[in-house]
């Protein structure tokens, strides 16, 4: 990232003070919930139900370990896990070929394609949430290919919703990417699917790995078409999540605890990729 | 360059040759043939193609040729059997002076005043915070990486977070407006009654403008050094440079962001579903929430149809709206 300033003064007191208080309030802001989720997480029960106190008096590690046994969690993480790495990684494959299509040929009806799959983004979930439910379970009864209920539908369901975007950036990543390089390799004899595994996703690596990300992420996070898609057994975190209240208890603090276990393979990943997400937005918004 | 990718290819003969001889009577080697040929983008498409046509279009499709059923429970095993109910469904919806009309129009009110308050807020602390770092001082990374930190925790655990410190005994906003600022002078109830409305937005901002952020964040680093040298070696004032080089320059991120923006607030069913269930408060009954308990939980889903075409037709034309206005005016200016 370029070190960049605005002009050759230094910014005068005024703004100086302003960007003081403005940015200490939004990183209060921003981080008051994440504080109250850890110091919850870390207090007994008791200390839960009654009036909220800023410092965890006296600190125990239980709600983590309870967490595995109010509610079948093991289930439901190893549930999303598998739903949402599956997920993205068949999104981004899709994606790939998507984008390399789109960004190394002309062809006819290439501006309704991406207008298309963009528009797929304004679409309201509730609208084919049903329809889509009920389709599933006609398929289901009529090829015995269990798609509702099963991990698998939401799979399918899960990568269509972080299509888009991926299609989005990586075309932009391609893009990047000079087509000479790729042209050469045809010359030499590569056939297009080659020359694309040769040289467009070697280069366009980290992109493809901050997409696979989001993907992950747009799987991990996903509500309703996990309320309504899944039984049982296959019921993800999203979910899994609201067992902890029962009708007797909240266990507030286990439920401060698996916030933050399941938050954890997200934000990290997002935090390491995040460099990658803003050099792909800016590709695409400088174009 | 050219040089070092022809040595990473593999020797001649290995990897080609096995794809061209013996599979060239499949299927398949056919098909790998005529992609080697430099054949049409499309296969590369299909995949892509078929899944948004499965999941999207197809269903969209589905749901509005639902909107015209009388479609209940009681035929949700055999939906085909369903009566036609030609356009009972929308005029059900669009009576206002009935209960069910009247209930929507309600609930698209409380959605439309939800959408602008939030998008507007989230917009505006993304932008402000996106300029204020946008010179290099020290902690300007931990600062990013604090802000960003809301958009990267899941949806749903966010919004639980927020409704335990929203929590009327033991929440931390009750304990922090009455009993160290002393702004109330009872605690209040925040997810019930009016205040359920203000605990959406709250949390709708606290979700979204981190993503504005990152989204002006990236739009900064397309506007060239030299205008703000330029300008000022000319004298023009740090406040000066935000309002004429800085945000005319963000147009075009702005145009987008927004409409972003909109759509997922306007969209948005985790954070009523995850903060109230299907019981939402009528002050905060937005419409995404509104139209999935007339579906799932009335069972009348012809009528929840009807409801979801009517909310993507108001969509489409809001959209259309928008990227006409903003283009004329880019255009124009």
């Amino acid at each position: 990232m370029p070190r960049r300033s605005r002009g050759v003064m230094a910014p005068p007191a005024s703004f100086l003070w302003t960007r003081r208080i403005v940015l200490t309030l939004l990183a209060l802001f921003a981080l008051i919930p994440v504080y109250v989720m850890i110091s919850s997480s870390l207090k007994p029960l008791q200390d839960v139900t009654s009036t909220f106190r800023w410092i965890p008096a006296p600190l125990t590690l239980a709600p983590y370990h309870d967490i595995w046994y109010t509610v079948p969690l093991a289930r439901y993480f190893l549930n999303s896990l598998i739903v949402s790495t599956s997920a993205a990684v068949a999104s981004v494959v899709v994606a790939i070929f998507a984008a390399y299509a789109v960004s190394r040929y002309g062809f006819r009806g290439k501006r309704v394609f991406t207008s298309a799959v963009l528009a797929t983004q304004m679409f309201p979930g509730i609208l084919f949430a049903l329809p889509l439910f009920l389709i599933f379970v006609n398929i289901g009864n009529a090829t015995g290919i269990p798609l509702y209920g099963s991990r698998g539908g939401l799979i399918i369901t899960y990568l269509t919703f972080s299509l888009p975007f991926a299609i989005w950036m990586l075309t932009s990543y391609f893009e990047s990417v000079p087509k000479a390089l790729d042209e050469a390799a045809l010359v030499d004899g590569c056939g297009p699917v080659r020359a694309l595994f040769r040289v467009v996703i070697p280069a366009a690596l980290p992109g493809i790995i901050a997409v696979t990300i989001y993907a992950f992420m747009t799987a991990w996070g996903e509500v309703l078409f996990a309320s309504v898609m899944t039984t049982n057994a296959t019921r993800t975190l999203a979910v899994g999540l609201a067992d902890y209240s029962t009708e007797n208890n909240v266990y507030w603090n286990q439920i401060m605890a698996a916030s933050l276990v399941v938050s954890v393979p997200v934000v990290t990943g997002f935090l390491l990729m995040q460099r990658y997400l803003v050099s792909g937005l800016t590709s695409g918004a400088v174009k | 360059m050219t040089v070092g990718i022809r040595r990473d290819a593999p020797p001649a003969g290995s990897d080609a040759g096995r794809g061209r001889t013996p599979a060239s009577q499949t299927r398949a080697g056919r098909l790998l043939r005529r992609i080697r040929k430099g054949g049409p983008p499309y296969l590369f498409l299909l995949p892509a193609l078929l899944l948004e046509l499965l999941v999207h279009f197809i269903p969209m499709a589905f749901g509005i040729l639902i909107s015209f059923k009388q479609l209940t429970l009681f035929f949700i095993r055999n939906w085909t059997g369903a009566p036609w109910a030609g356009w009972a469904n929308y005029r059900v919806a669009l009576n206002f002076h009935e209960a069910v009309g009247s209930a929507l129009l309600h609930s698209f009110l409380v959605t439309c005043s939800f959408t602008v308050l939030a998008v507007g807020l989230s917009w505006l602390f993304g932008t402000t915070a996106a300029i204020l770092t946008q010179d290099t001082f020290r902690g300007r990374g931990t600062l990013r990486t604090i802000f960003l930190t809301p958009f990267a925790l899941p949806v749903y655990a966010s919004v639980i977070i927020w409704s335990f410190m929203f929590q009327y005994n033991n929440g931390l906003v009750n304990e922090l407006l009455h009993n160290v600022l002393g702004i109330t002078s009872r605690p209040s109830f925040w997810l019930i009654g009016h205040n359920s409305f203000f605990a959406l937005v709250i949390i709708s901002i606290w979700r979204n403008w981190p993503f504005a952020f990152l989204c002006v964040m990236a739009g900064l680093q397309g506007i060239p050094r030299d205008l703000y040298e330029a300008s000022a070696i000319d004298g023009a004032s740090i406040w000066q440079q935000i309002r004429k080089i800085t945000m005319p320059s963000l147009r075009s991120v702005n145009q987008v962001l927004i409409l972003v923006l909109f759509l997922w607030t306007f969209n948005d069913f985790t954070t009523p579903f995850v903060l109230f269930g299907t019981s939402a408060p009528s002050p905060a009954d937005v419409i995404s929430i509104h139209i999935y308990n007339a579906s799932f939980i009335n069972w009348n889903f012809g009528e929840g149809s009807a409801m979801s075409v009517l909310m993507l037709i108001f969509l489409l034309l809001v959209t259309a709206a928008y990227l006409i206005g903003t283009s004329r005016r880019r255009n124009n200016a």
